[in-house]
């Protein structure tokens, strides 16, 4: 018999609704998993009775006759979302023993939908980082390792390393990321699983521990395109409490899937061709072509020419929101406080923030209060928010002639951890592919594509329109067909 | 306009002091602005706090469309441009009575626009004419929490009952060139707010404060570098503030000194200010567009509710009770408080005779409230009851110096004057039978005044009609004493 821990999101909730198994066996068969696998360092906190609990009302409710959406399926959360009496520390140590008193509007529509909570999953501290090195808790570990024989201990991606780590050694079956510039996609092209970051605003902010609020943008990952699918319908809704979340109704995007793509237009950007691109990398993207043409569709060559300035006006807004956000973090209401001897205020804010941030949110502090400081304002901040408007105008220009892109989510498989922990630069550019997409706030997923010729996973990214996931999703459902990716990492752990 | 004339007399000749007040007013909203927390003034520390108000991680900020309604009903009543798209901003700085770290204003695109108020002329404070004072913008923000230092020998405490409570940011252009200009503006800007109903305008609970920009020039040179002094919380002390600051600058320069822009506060106890900080460590406050919020878009809908809404202002008012034969200066008083103008507009409603009711508001009725102790929305008397009051006169039915008597009656019974008049026995008589048999009895009994009368000293008729007044217990109608005397001494 299968394993319950290799089912997917849909196979779990079809099969207990058929009375294949209880949500209770399923829950349990999770836990011990994650219970085994502290060797990734996937989770922070487990949370098993969480887990146990909403599955025993699963069980209730399905002999009640009233299931939920979700019920029956456990899932893990992005310690970045707020859960109500569970700690969340966005892998901090300033929020280190935190406890909200509320709950994520995001996690909040999960458990109203039947889902059951595993553990707070690790991730870049406060969601800066492409390899969760940045984590105040560790680093999480990929569960791949390269077909070289070598043990070296690979990045699972960033910052939903967590998540991507959990979700390919089957220690979840799907769970929440967040992706400001790349933390879905990325994670989950190197993981060799699905995400999806939907267009800004399709889930509510509320209650995330923010980054860069006006990028910020959660989505599920998971291990196929449907389950993406069902997960960010159960995500995903217009919320009062955020301005910014979009007033528009949830489409039924898993009753929408259709891998046809006759009549469609897929879009391949000139500019992301770019000299030097990896091998692997290209020949994925040329498969990718070929997989959505045999779909049904055509293939267009669209040009998105500010592309090459995404990637720095991304490292000045985002810094420069965040600067702002991480201000609340001073030792004064919550989390940590660094009183010294004889110290005053300024003196508490200093050791309190020196403390409890990492070096990569203090660079990232420092670049963001440079760029909006008094005579660099205009020079960066308001530069690079004309470059983020033209950004948007390119893939606007692009989508008049194509329904979706098709690009490359990373530039390289995996990496090893410490690899590029010297050099935040080349760190940074693991984004370039993935950068666009957020700054223009478009829909955007990671598929996976192939293997790497050391056997690591590259995924493939299809970029939409505003508030079309359905069309990001169904390519992403056409190539995941012909891609035919059965591979998995051999239990190490 | 004439320009002021008030000076400085320095011993290099005389200053102008030039004036520009930035007044923070806390709306009138049961809400804050971006957190549906409660507003009650004076409630134990740290009970109006909502999860957003302390910053708590994740939490957001949504525009309370109430605060913004009054801001731009605010707007209106000051003739202001109201801009339909306006956007918020992030003010940063750490402190720790500011839980997100920022403070989110409006730098960039304000809600309202160019505006102005007129102050009025007022001969004795050297206001010799009426003068339009520039309204530069409006607005909205968040206030701060409070800092409590007397609570622990070492440690300061803090109350967030205010953060995130609605302030509205009104920027003068710096049109004042004397303190009472300044007075006269913020009593002005005072009566508006409590007009409209946007700001309680009760400066000692701190819903209204000011910071006072001041600096001093040669009459006709350019403008001077200037000082602000921040968080004045009365007229007087705004007052007070400038006059110090003023004489100051004009020591300092004629000294040989120069004047550094710098941010000031003012003692209350010495009327005095004090540098706090200069331009050289002033905060570089990094001001960002809000990213948690989308920009205020505010449709014609929107617009036209809002000014729909809008009372009739202190100006029109005024002109309205001038129009109906007010006197200029009663006018004035009337309309300076929006509570008087009110009981006042109840008492013509009921149908008072504006004229008479005006003299009669400003003389007796504020004369026993005064003496009383009371202020207009606690008078005994109420607006119906004085009506009548004013109506029984008007009619004959009681004579003026009865009316003073049931008045007063009325002050402390409360009743209506028309019941008092008739319990007691006040009303007038025209009972012209009686009124000669008085008079008679009075000439017969001062025969040698009769005689001087009719030798021509005619200022002895007011003693005749003052005798027989007596005689009638008052209660004689004064016109039909006086066509009768006449007759009588013929």
């Amino acid at each position: 018999m299968t394993q319950l821990t290799d089912l997917t999101v849909a196979e779990i909730r079809d099969g207990f609704r058929a009375g294949d198994f209880s949500a209770r066996e399923v829950a349990t068969a999770f836990n011990a998993n994650v219970a085994a696998a502290k060797a990734l360092n996937a989770f922070i906190v487990d949370t098993p009775d969480h887990a146990l609990a909403a599955a025993d009302q699963a069980d209730k409710d399905r002999t009640a006759g009233t299931l939920k959406p979700l019920s029956g399926v456990p899932i893990g959360m992005k310690d970045l979302f707020c859960t109500n009496g569970v700690q969340t520390t966005a892998a901090s140590h300033m929020l280190e023993g935190f406890t909200p008193t509320y709950e994520s509007t995001v996690s909040q529509k999960l458990w109203d939908a039947g889902a059951g909570m595993l553990g707070k999953l690790n991730l870049d501290q406060f969601a800066m980082g492409s390899s969760n090195e940045t984590s105040y808790f560790g680093n999480v570990i990929s569960p791949w390792r390269r077909n070289d024989g070598g043990n070296a201990p690979l990045a699972p991606g960033g910052s939903s390393g967590g998540s991507s780590a959990a979700i390919a050694a089957r220690l979840c079956p799907a769970a929440t990321g967040t992706d400001t510039g790349g933390s879905i996609r990325q994670p989950a092209a190197f993981t060799g699983i699905s995400g999806i970051k939907p267009t800004y605003g399709r889930c509510s902010r509320w209650g995330i521990i923010a980054f860069a609020s006006s990028l910020d943008q959660a989505g599920p990952m998971a291990r196929t395109v449907k389950d993406c699918a069902i997960m960010l319908e159960n995500m995903a809704g217009f919320d009062a409490k955020d301005s910014t979340s979009l007033d528009l109704a949830v489409p039924q995007w898993e009753a929408g899937l259709s891998p046809d793509l006759k009549g469609k237009k897929v879009g391949i950007p000139r500019e992301y061709r770019v000299e030097g691109l990896d091998a692997d990398v290209a020949r994925v993207w040329d498969e990718g072509i070929a997989w959505l043409k045999d779909a049904g569709a055509e293939i267009v060559e669209v040009s998105l020419p500010h592309s090459k300035y995404a990637l720095p006006a991304y490292y000045i807004i985002a810094p420069a929101e965040a600067s702002s956000n991480l201000a609340r973090y001073d030792g004064v209401r919550y989390g940590l406080r660094d009183l010294p001897d004889g110290a005053n205020l300024q003196d508490m804010y200093a050791a309190t923030r020196a403390a409890g941030f990492g070096p990569e949110v203090k660079r990232r502090i420092i670049i963001g209060t440079y760029v909006l400081s008094a005579g660099f304002y205009d020079a960066y901040y308001t530069q690079a928010q004309k470059v983020r408007t033209l950004i948007a105008r390119d893939f606007a220009k692009a989508f008049e002639s194509c329904d979706v892109i098709l690009a490359p989510t990373a530039p390289s498989a995996a990496f090893a951890l410490g690899d590029k922990t010297a050099d935040p630069l080349s760190m940074y550019l693991n984004d370039v592919f993935a950068v666009p997409a957020s700054l223009a706030g478009l829909p955007a997923m990671s598929v996976p594509g192939g293997l790497s010729k050391d056997g690591l996973p590259l995924g493939l990214q299809i970029i939409g329109p505003a508030f079309d996931e359905q069309a990001v999703l169904n390519a992403g459902l056409a190539l995941e067909q012909r891609a035919g990716f059965t591979a998995r990492p051999e239990q190490w752990w | 306009m004439t320009e002021s004339t008030y000076r400085i007399a320095g011993a290099t000749g005389d200053w102008e002091v030039v004036i520009g007040l930035e007044v923070h007013a806390q709306v009138t909203s049961n809400a804050k602005l971006f957190s549906g927390a409660a507003t009650a003034f004076g409630a134990e520390p740290n009970t109006q706090v909502s999860l957003v108000d302390a910053a708590m991680p994740g939490m957001l900020p949504v525009p309370n469309a109430e605060c913004i309604r009054q801001a731009v009903r605010t707007g209106m009543a000051i003739d202001a441009q109201i801009n339909k798209w306006s956007r918020f901003d992030r003010k940063n700085y750490f402190y720790a009575d500011l839980p997100q770290g920022y403070q989110i204003s409006q730098l960039y695109h304000p809600l309202v626009g160019e505006g102005a108020l007129a102050i009025e002329a007022d001969e004795k404070a050297g206001i010799a004419e009426e003068k339009t004072i520039g309204i530069e913008r409006i607005h909205v923000e968040q206030d701060a929490g409070k800092l409590m230092h007397d609570q622990h020998p070492t440690r300061s405490y803090v109350d967030l009952n205010r953060s995130g409570v609605a302030l509205m940011e009104i920027v003068s252009r710096p049109d004042m060139r004397s303190p009472a200009e300044a007075g006269a503006y913020l009593r002005k800007l005072r009566a508006i707010l409590r007009y409209v109903g946007s700001c309680d305008g009760n400066m000692e609970e701190g819903s209204m404060r000011a910071d006072v920009n001041v600096s001093v020039r040669k009459p006709g040179d350019e403008f001077g570098t200037r000082t602000e002094t921040k968080n004045v919380n009365s007229v007087r002390f705004v007052m007070q503030a400038i006059e110090y600051e003023a004489q100051r600058q004009v020591d300092v320069l004629e000294g040989g000194g120069r004047i550094v822009q710098e941010t000031r506060l003012f003692n209350p106890d010495t009327g005095t200010t004090r540098s706090m900080r200069s331009k050289e460590d002033a905060h570089d406050y990094r001001y960002f567009p809000d990213p948690d919020l989308l920009p205020l878009e505010l449709d014609d809908a929107f617009l036209e509710e809002c000014r729909a809404s809008l009372p009739e202002l202190p100006d029109a008012k005024r002109a309205r009770y001038e129009g109906a034969g007010v006197t200029s200066y009663n006018a004035a008083v009337l309309t300076a408080e929006v509570e008087t103008a009110r009981w006042f507009d109840a008492l013509l409603d009921a149908g008072a005779k504006p004229q008479q009711a005006s003299n009669w508001v400003s003389s007796e009725l504020f004369g026993a409230l005064n003496r009383l102790g009371k202020d207009i929305t606690e008078s005994p008397v109420s607006p119906a009851h004085a009506a009548e009051l004013l109506g029984l006169v008007a009619d004959g039915t009681i004579s003026g110096t009865i009316s003073k008597q049931v008045f007063e009656i009325m002050l402390e019974t409360g009743d209506a004057p028309g019941k008092i008049v008739e319990e007691k026995g006040l009303k007038q008589t025209s009972d012209t039978g009686a009124i000669d048999a008085a008079i008679a009895k009075i000439l017969a009994d001062n025969a040698d005044k009769v005689e001087q009368y009719k030798g021509g000293k005619e200022a002895l008729f007011g003693f005749f009609v003052g005798q027989t007044m007596k005689a009638m217990q008052g209660k004689a109608n004064p016109q039909i004493v006086n066509e009768l005397l006449k007759k009588a001494l013929g």
